[in-house]
């Protein structure tokens, strides 16, 4: 690291949930993410906008080390993500530290990833068993709970292959609170859905954010973020283009790419 | 049947097309290959009841004999067994290695695969029962290149654990076992690595975000995903296993079912019911064996087939 690098490596404030800070990232010398700043308080729900290509699933697996970065920093809870910062000199963490890390972070993917061997209520209780060593009874207790709470509490002990995708993916949310997670990652977690089905599993969200979960959503549901989110933060190549209250950005859009993408999200989408 | 919500006013519900019966389509080819099939079958039943040669008495008083059955458990059955565990748990573990980040892993379990694919098992089994040749003071446990360190430093004796004789080690079953097992190991690496890659990586994605380790993520949602494809090859593969007992006479081990039929076959000369009496031990292991492999199928299966009912429920109940 430069020192330069290592000059930037400020404390994070600790209302800031999420902190990151400049985040590149490469595949293959093509560069993803050209410098990503993005910060989230607790309890608040960010939404990533933007066009197909634009990096922000990229940036969502960045911040739970899916991917790793090449350049900045991100922080989780004060945590820097990935590596050990010892006086600006950084040191990989090991896959075992990282999984630590990745914990207190749920994540709900696209393709809903359930894993199909298990019941749905055995897809809940599976982390909690094997990462944190809960008790099979308590474990089960408070995955029926969940499942209850996503509003499948009779779905439990079907398998993944015999749910509707809404389901599933309603499954996968209460999969992802039983680690009692402190911050939830949604990359695009209605675009697998058919469109009778999308509802069911907004729903679920929107109720998570009504109790406080800070939540980073990538989504195409324009809505969901004008409804629910604190902040939509649009990008586009790369670069964050622009970020803000939902009304201003959705509704007042100051950035030429901001409005293309508008336009031609609502002449496709008969719903604004 | 129709319902008669909406009646054209020109014709009553009765003119309305009803159920189907239609005259289904004639199968005379079939016919024609049931009475080909039920001649060759009854031509067959002749020659096995009639024809003298199977001397089926013979047959069955040589599969009954004490050193044949004993052959039987302990040179094809327990060999089999023996030789799959090592097979399938090496061949579970080098495709692991092969697919590690691990370059020097990685490496190791290609060239483990290369070497033992290359080598015929019969002369992989005879090599086996000769090896004691390089290890004429015996196979050692303990320190590596503990003499060369000795006469360096100066010191004197030895610094292994236990020693065992080489020419224990690679005779009879022990070698038969060592040398089908490792063969195995590399085929079961070939299996075992393309199950592991028929798993979505979303899987493990989704267990690496929850938190797990890489063993536990392998442990738990991998490999029994994994297992769907690995267990019909490696069924074919035990079935392959249990007829390769018989290249154990390469070792040479005589304590093994063929062995010992043609042994009783030359001493009474005679060799047809011998090949029959092998051949009907052969079926009825197979046979069971294929059962087992239906069971393991069924339960690999899980959430995959169509056990339970499709759940008929496209729209659920809205986020309560």
């Amino acid at each position: 690291m430069t020192a330069a690098a290592a000059a930037e490596t400020a404390q994070p404030r600790t209302e800031r949930l999420v902190h990151a800070v400049n985040v590149t990232k490469s595949f293959h010398h093509n560069e993803v993410l050209k410098g990503i700043d993005l910060d989230v308080d607790r309890g608040q729900v960010v939404c990533l906008l933007g066009p197909s290509g634009s990096g922000k699933t990229t940036f969502l697996r960045c911040i739970n080390q899916l991917e790793t970065i090449d350049g900045g920093r991100i922080w989780v809870d004060g945590e820097l993500m990935g590596y050990d910062d010892r006086d600006g000199r950084l040191y990989r963490l090991k896959n075992k530290q990282i999984a630590a890390q990745r914990r207190e972070i749920g994540m709900v993917f696209q393709r809903f990833n359930l894993f199909p061997h298990m019941t749905a209520i055995e897809n809940v209780m599976e982390a909690p068993i094997q990462v944190k060593g809960e008790g099979k009874k308590e474990s089960r207790v408070r995955a029926q709970g969940l499942l209850d709470r996503v509003g499948l509490g009779d779905r439990g002990t079907a398998y993944p292959a015999q749910l509707s995708g809404g389901q599933q993916q309603r499954v996968a949310i209460a999969r992802a609170l039983a680690m009692q997670p402190k911050l939830m990652l949604f990359d695009e977690p209605t675009s697998a859905l058919d469109p009778e089905l999308v509802g069911e599993v907004l729903a679920v969200m929107r109720e998570l954010a009504d109790e406080g979960m800070t939540m980073i959503v990538v989504t195409h549901e324009m809505s969901f973020a004008r409804d629910v989110a604190d902040t939509v933060v649009f990008m586009d190549a790369g670069v964050v283009v622009e970020a803000g209250r939902p009304r201003e950005v959705l509704g007042n859009p100051q950035h030429q790419r901001t409005k293309t993408f508008l336009t031609r999200l609502h002449s496709e989408h008969d719903h604004p | 049947m129709t319902t008669d919500s909406e009646t054209r006013p020109t014709e009553s519900a009765a003119d309305r097309p009803g159920a189907i019966d239609a005259v289904p389509v004639r199968h005379p080819g079939r016919w024609v290959a049931i009475a080909v099939i039920a001649v060759l079958a009854a031509m067959l039943l002749h020659l096995l009841l009639t024809n003298k040669a199977f001397e089926w008495r013979f047959v069955f008083e040589a599969m009954n004999q004490s050193q044949v059955i004993s052959g039987f458990v302990k040179g094809t059955l327990l060999v089999t067994v023996l030789s799959m565990i090592v097979g399938v748990s090496g061949g579970v573990l080098l495709a692991v290695m092969r697919l590690s980040d691990n370059p020097i892993l990685a490496g190791v379990a290609w060239v483990f695969t290369w070497f033992f694919r290359s080598i015929p098992r019969y002369i992989l089994l005879f090599t086996m029962g000769t090896l004691g040749i390089l290890f004429q003071e015996g196979v050692a446990f303990g320190v590596p290149f503990d003499w060369k360190i000795i006469e360096w430093l100066g010191f004197s004796g030895d610094w292994r654990l236990f020693t065992l004789d080489a020419n224990q080690i690679f005779t009879g079953l022990v070698a038969g076992v060592i040398g089908l097992g490792l063969s195995e190991a590399a085929y079961m690496a070939e299996i075992a690595r393309a199950g592991i890659m028929s798993v979505d990586k979303g899987q493990a994605e989704a267990a690496e975000a929850l938190g797990m380790g890489s063993g536990k993520v392998m442990r738990r949602v991998v490999l029994p995903q994994a297992m769907r494809v690995i267990v019909p090859p490696t069924g074919n593969e035990t079935i392959a296993m249990l007829k390769d007992t018989s290249l154990l006479v390469a070792v040479p081990v005589i304590g093994e079912l063929f062995y010992q039929l043609q042994s009783i076959g030359s001493t009474y000369y005679k060799t047809f019911p011998i090949a029959v009496a092998a051949a009907l031990y052969y079926l009825a292991v197979t046979s069971i064996l294929m059962v087992g492999q239906y069971f393991l199928e069924r339960h690999f299966g899980r959430g995959f087939g169509n056990k339970a009912p499709r759940a008929a429920r496209p729209a659920g109940a809205g986020g309560a």
